[in-house]
């Protein structure tokens, strides 16, 4: 049943502005995407807002809907009342270029410090063999689509600008985790997790979980592991003994 | 003065902390509560309990193992602090389940959040200007999680050690059972519950490792470790509530208000 909503959308960019009021019509359905590209369409031509595929695995309609980071593509409005209004501002973490569209550069900044994936120097490609229960942690954090909802949520950058220079998110420390746990990486990445990635700062509310469209489990199976990983190398006696008569290559600090 | 936090220039302005519709301060306001209730009757068990800690066959789990001479006569099976220890012996153990618990990854979430406000829930802008997290002192000790972890282990089996001396009567002897039994084996249950659905038991177990495949005994543990550490906070609070009422049935016991119901 078509009903009329009340919006408040951001309009405006990096030097000033505000929330602005738009009725619009609701159809049975939609999601909060569709209602700005309506309002696009017949009510605000200029607005602008970053979409692609409109089925939650571009990771482009990142906004904030209430308050709270998700994607555009996957808000239902049946999730709301219809007497509900409803706010839709870009990510509050990032920089704004203009209306809903924020840039995300600092993302890409941090992506390009992860040391790449690194096989034993004797395996060609095309020779990896690995056994599925041995990729299948790392696999999960492959369904990131890179929404940088959780970057947006994490308040060790969201409410602390300056922190952005030795924080990398939770983005990049799964990414960390990810590599750091494959089977077939030579490189360890504990010491750049703390001291490059500033895997120290993450304070595990569990924010970056509650908000990954994915459900990718952010923190319990990744920044928590990866910071496990470090007590074992710095703090915990027992593995530091024990890895001195352990068999097998020892992993090697990451290319500089 | 140029803010740093949502409001750092260049970013959106929306000129509120957030604007979430929802009641998000619940879940703070009632881990403030609980925590508080439960540190706020730790503190009194600690510090005024003493002659209300052993009932015999039961033992209070803020006093156990009791290590100090001066423990009560039933109570004193692992004394070996001598008489110089002057203050209440429960300060000899009860560093460790609170240092467990200050450290475990389910409490730091639920204080940060509640007590800190850092952040007080998601997109909720926090108060401070500063964050350094957990890389400087004092909250860099969290790193020694892994340290409470193992003497948690060792708290644990001494507890269901408790609760099978709870199978004697008042007199020693075996055979015998009471309600306080039945609480004692459910305390112990629930705190191995608690632990071993730790992260840091998950880790030990096989998480560190790169090849499951080649520890096959050690994956299949880490699976159950795995499903049961999904339940890890629901433990935390479980085991903190039949911490309180294990520990408040002894007092009962040991300050006369109640007399143990027998079952044989």
């Amino acid at each position: 049943m078509a009903y009329t909503a009340h919006f408040k959308v951001w309009r405006g960019d990096g030097s000033g502005g505000a929330l602005q009021d738009f009725d619009v019509e609701v159809n049975e359905g939609e999601v909060v995407l569709d209602i700005i590209h309506r309002l696009q369409a017949t009510q605000t031509p200029d607005l602008a807002v970053r979409w692609n595929c409109k089925a939650g695995k571009c990771g482009s309609c990142s906004a904030e809907i209430n308050g709270r980071p998700r994607l555009m593509c996957m808000t239902r409005m049946s999730t709301f009342t219809e007497e509900q209004t409803i706010a839709v501002t870009p990510m509050r973490t990032f920089p704004v270029i203009r209306d809903l569209v924020t840039d995300v550069s600092y993302n890409y900044e941090k992506a390009r410090m992860v040391p790449s994936f690194a096989p034993p120097a004797d395996l060609a490609p095309g020779d990896y063999r690995m056994a599925q229960v041995d990729v299948e942690r790392s696999q999960e954090f492959r369904k990131c689509i890179e929404c940088f909802l959780c970057q947006d949520v994490c308040h060790v950058i969201r409410d602390h600008e300056p922190n952005k220079e030795s924080y990398s998110g939770p983005r990049f420390l799964i990414r960390l985790a990810e590599l750091d746990m494959h089977p077939l990486d030579t490189v360890d990445r504990r010491d750049v997790a703390v001291e490059d990635h500033g895997l120290g700062f993450c304070n595990i509310t569990k924010c970056c979980t509650e908000v990954c469209p994915e459900g990718i489990k952010i923190t319990d199976n990744g920044i928590i592991p990866l910071k496990e990983r470090v007590v074992d190398k710095r703090y915990d006696p027992v593995f530091s003994v024990g890895s001195l008569f352990r068999k097998g290559q020892k992993r090697s600090a990451p290319p500089t | 003065m140029a803010t740093t936090g949502i409001d750092t220039p260049g970013r959106a302005q929306v000129g509120v902390k957030t604007l979430r519709q929802d009641a998000w301060w619940i879940q703070p306001a009632l881990v403030v509560l609980g925590l508080t209730a439960f540190v706020a009757y730790g503190i009194w068990r600690v510090f005024w309990g003493s002659h209300t800690y052993y009932s015999a066959p039961y033992i209070s789990i803020f006093y156990s193992p009791c290590i100090a001479s001066s423990c009560v006569p039933g109570a004193d099976e692992f004394a070996f602090i001598g008489s110089w220890w002057a203050w209440t012996p429960a300060l000899l153990v009860a560093w460790i389940p609170l240092g467990f618990r200050l450290t475990c990854y389910y409490y730091r979430k639920a204080y940060f959040r509640s007590y800190w406000l850092s952040p007080p829930a998601c997109a909720v802008a926090e108060p401070r200007k500063n964050y350094t997290g957990e890389r400087r002192f004092p909250l860099i000790l969290n790193n020694s999680h892994r340290w409470f972890f193992y003497l948690g282990l060792l708290l644990a089996l001494i507890l269901t050690y408790d609760a099978v001396l709870a199978f004697r009567d008042p007199q020693g002897q075996w055979g015998h059972m009471g309600l306080g039994t039945v609480l004692l084996i459910i305390n112990a249950f629930c705190l191995w519950a608690y632990t071993l659905s730790c992260h840091s038991c998950r880790n030990t177990i096989a998480g560190r490792l790169n090849h499951f495949s080649k520890h096959p005994v050690r994956y299949r543990m880490w699976t159950i470790v795995s499903r049961w550490n999904r339940h890890h906070p629901k433990w935390a609070w479980i085991s903190l509530a039949t911490i309180v009422i294990a520990d408040y049935y002894v007092y009962l016991l040991a300050s006369g208000h109640l007399t143990d119901p027998r079952f044989f």
